[in-house]
């Protein structure tokens, strides 16, 4: 009963999609405000009903319902409450169920947060979110129903994949999908500007906390992904320019660029069209990341035309949204008057060269990712693009832009002062030089690694250069007065932009860390010691263990450090019966930034293990950079004037628009 | 066991496959103790290799990462041929010879391949060409809200006034 009510919400909230999507349209169109305010309550109404159907689908999955196809293909009696519960969005139908739930949240949000925004856009930005809903819903309901009953049901499931076991399956995918999915609401912002032929400072303004929202969660997402691989994987690898993480960081690096050009809009007017463009453009390329993820298009072209159906549909999704998007745009972007006048060498001139380069970057791994199955389906040819490929594109594409970051943030704006701000970043770069200098004299190591860590301490301490200044301005002699004045003066979205910054330059410094690491591939028997950095591993025993759904083996090693012990790990390898499947559990232990890292696996003969060791210095500053760039973002979305400046001066700038600044 | 072939995927990619596509990969080591060579800058050699080459059998994996029976096999021949004092070139040579350019995750610069490597760095160009010349037509344009002679002569007034 709790499982059709469940899948009876999900159709209701199609229905509600669909009315959603076309009476509050209407009513702009219409002028007429009754229909716009349709918009927010059945907004609402759609996403309680799409938290019903998921609580549905998770009650059905902790009661162990083997009577829903869905629960037999992933679920097992025996399987941990946690991943009963995550497990839930651990496969295809569950997570796209999660794909909408977020999307409707979103939807929700907006209804609720933007009761002053201008009547027109509030119900535009709604209707659009909710055609994509209706899109998704169908497909949902269509091709991959999470609710759909099998006539035999088994006596107990399949289990979920072992490799999904882990409580990474708790946090990534929410996390991601927060980001990803949050993105379609710029898009809905720039539909509804386009509609509503508002595309001004103002909408800049109200669009800017959703990007920052989607951004922040994107940023974690793909870093809580990174690490869950990191330490899934028994050899610490964690980014592998592979098509599923590429689907991911290309909406990143749009978002990145749409989150600074609307700075320019916001600020100056200018950039309106490309603007615009951009906010289409990042949902745009998650709907193209959900495609290659669903479709199977990965797996190969052959693996996508046996099974079309789905990825066909969302193919269809695709180019009816991206389509449909870009005519609109076409039709307006005419309209539009160039803003506000810049000089080249400026702060706008200097955003401007930022969305160059974010642009590129997002083509570049764009481009290779879709070029191996273009050529295949157009030729035959079957090529490889791999790491090789785009260490040898992005990276020297994107590093650059560390080096201008500081510098465009010390530049004014309209009209910058190029001297004045390489001036000011010199402390900067001089420490960054010596950090560079001290590490060829005193410690060596590849030559990438000292170029970037030097980069990461210039990039770090340029970060806060700027405000640095801003801080101690007229504060002559190092009044303590002014200094907190000016600290508490500015606006948080600067602190923000320091704190984004320098956690690029954390994670810079992280992954500098690598070339410094080291590492030690051997069969080990119980007594055996191995030198791994400045470590040394002792292979102490090798035994048994059980878990709930798996058996294991388990090796105690301890590792000492200059004589004294200092940790004890036991990494393992873990069999699940139930899928016949192993996976390798590692062992880590943090020590300052960086971690000492085993994994081991069956050695040939009896009673010895292959154990992989790792000493991978600096390496936790890969994902505490991300988690530092997350907090910029935070801090910058409670700016005075995201927090309190939309509602109240919406109103006044919509009567008056010359009001604005 | 399931797809055989696809049981390798032991990275990130295969959590997040098996995520959406329910593939069943194992988890275990890939280059073993047993098969690495003695001399460590030869192992290293190999390693730095073996990076570089697909594990065709797999997705998006080198050999150096994957423990496909595949992947072995190529480890070890890679190990076998630099032994027998094949440069790095030769034995990529060698390798194209048997499997295709497939196996190279760094694509050879060729007619097929000429749009990929060159798109980014043209991408950019083009991009700055289009930059370079609305900045251009901005500088040449007078500005939108420029002052008239009028309205020019008519502020000198003013401010002559306040004098």
């Amino acid at each position: 009963m709790i499982v059709e009510t469940g899948h009876f919400a999900l159709v209701l909230a199609l229905a509600l999609a669909f009315v959603n999507a076309c009476v509050p349209l209407w009513g702009v169109v219409s002028r007429d405000d009754r229909l716009m305010q349709v918009a927010p309550s059945v907004a609402l109404a759609g996403f309680f009903l799409v938290v019903i159907s998921y609580a549905a689908l998770i009650y059905a999955h902790l009661t162990s319902d083997f009577s829903l196809v869905n629960v037999v293909e992933n679920s097992h009696s025996t399987k941990p409450l946690l991943y009963k519960i995550t497990g839930v969005w651990g496969d295809h139908e569950g997570s796209m169920l999660l794909w909408v739930l977020i999307l409707s949240l979103f939807g929700a949000a907006v209804a609720v947060s933007g009761r002053a925004m201008p009547r027109d856009i509030h119900a535009a930005v709604l209707a659009v979110q909710s055609w994509i809903g209706a899109a998704f819903l169908l497909f949902i309901l269509l091709t991959s129903n999470p609710f759909a009953r099998i006539a035999n049901p088994p006596m107990d499931g399949m289990g979920l994949n072992p490799l999904l076991q882990d409580p990474g399956l708790a946090i990534h995918p929410p996390l991601l999908y927060l980001g990803y999915v949050g993105l379609s609401i710029t898009f809905s912002f720039a539909a509804a500007a386009l509609i509503c032929g508002r595309i001004d400072a103002v909408w800049a303004r109200l669009v800017r906390p959703w990007i920052l929202i989607a951004w922040i969660f994107l940023t974690l997402g793909i870093a809580m992904g990174s690490y869950w691989a990191y330490y899934t994987l028994g050899w610490g690898g964690f980014w592998f320019w592979d098509p599923v993480e590429n689907a991911s960081l290309m909406p990143w690096l749009a978002a990145t660029a749409l989150l600074h050009s609307t700075t320019v809009m916001e600020k100056r007017e200018a950039l309106k069209v490309w603007t615009i463009f951009l906010a289409i453009l990042a949902f745009s390329l998650s709907l193209i990341g959900t495609f290659i993820v669903r479709s199977g298009v990965l797996t190969s072209v052959h693996a996508f035309a046996n099974d079309p159906r789905r990825g066909v549909f969302i193919l269809a999704i695709l180019v009816f949204f991206i389509g449909g998007a870009l005519l609109l745009f076409a039709l307006r972007a005419n309209s539009l008057k160039p803003g506000g006048f810049f000089a080249p060498i400026s702060r706008e001139g200097a955003l401007v060269l930022n969305n160059l380069v974010l642009s590129t970057c997002c083509a570049t791994v764009f481009i290779g990712t879709l070029y191996p199955l273009a050529l295949e389906a157009l030729t035959g040819a079957k090529i490889s693009v791999g790491p090789p490929f785009f260490n040898a594109t992005f990276v020297p594409l994107f590093l650059p832009l560390c080096l201008l970051m500081p510098i465009a943030q010390t530049l004014a704006w309209k009209r910058g002062d190029l001297l004045g701000s390489l001036q000011r970043l010199f402390f900067a770069f001089a420490c960054g030089l010596g950090v560079m200098l001290l590490l060829v004299a005193l410690r060596g190591g590849p030559a990438i690694s000292i170029l970037l860590a030097g980069l990461a301490i210039y990039t770090i301490l340029g970060a806060f250069s700027d405000l640095a200044t801003r801080i101690f301005r007229r504060a002559a002699l190092l009044k303590g007065s002014q200094v907190f004045a000016n600290a508490f003066g500015l606006p948080r979205s600067a602190y923000g932009t320091a704190l984004a910054h320098a956690g690029i330059g954390l994670t810079l410094l992280g992954l500098a860390g690598v070339g410094w690491g080291a590492q030690k591939i051997l069969t080990m028997k119980p007594g055996d010691v191995a030198q791994v950095g400045p470590y040394e591993i002792v292979l102490e025993s090798i035994g048994p263990q059980t878990g709930p759904d798996y058996t294991a083996t388990a090796a105690h090693m301890a590792v000492r450090s200059g004589g004294a012990e200092i940790a004890e790990l036991d990494p393992a390898v873990r069999y699940y019966p139930v899928r016949q499947m192993s996976r390798a559990e590692a062992a880590i232990k943090t020590v300052d930034f960086g971690q000492i890292y085993l994994g081991i696996s069956k050695g040939e003969a009896a009673g010895t293990v292959d154990a992989r060791l790792y000493w991978k210095p600096l390496v936790t500053l890969i994902w505490f950079g991300a988690i530092v760039m997350a907090l910029g973002g935070l801090c910058s979305l409670s700016d005075r004037r995201l927090r309190i400046g939309v509602a109240r001066r919406v109103r006044r700038i919509a009567v008056a628009p010359q009001a604005a600044e | 066991m399931l797809h055989t072939t696809l049981a390798s995927g032991r990275r990130v990619l295969a959590i997040i496959c098996a995520l959406f596509l329910a593939l069943a990969p194992t988890l275990a080591f890939a280059v073993t103790p047993e098969e690495m060579l003695r001399d460590p800058k030869l192992e290293a050699r190999a390693e730095a290799l073996s990076a570089q080459l697909r594990c065709m059998v797999c997705q998006n994996e080198s050999i150096d990462e994957s423990e496909a029976p595949l992947a072995h096999d190529i480890r070890v021949l890679v190990r076998q041929k630099i032994l027998e004092g094949l440069s790095d070139s030769q034995i990529r040579a060698y390798l194209v010879a048997r499997y295709g350019d497939f196996i190279l995750l760094k694509p050879p610069f060729k007619p097929e391949t000429i749009l990929l490597w060159t798109a980014p760095f043209l991408l950019l160009l083009i991009g700055a060409g289009a930059i370079a010349l609305s900045v251009r037509q901005r500088l040449t344009a007078p500005p939108a809200n420029a002052l008239s002679e009028e309205e020019k002569s008519k502020l000198a007034d003013l401010v002559g006034e306040e004098k």
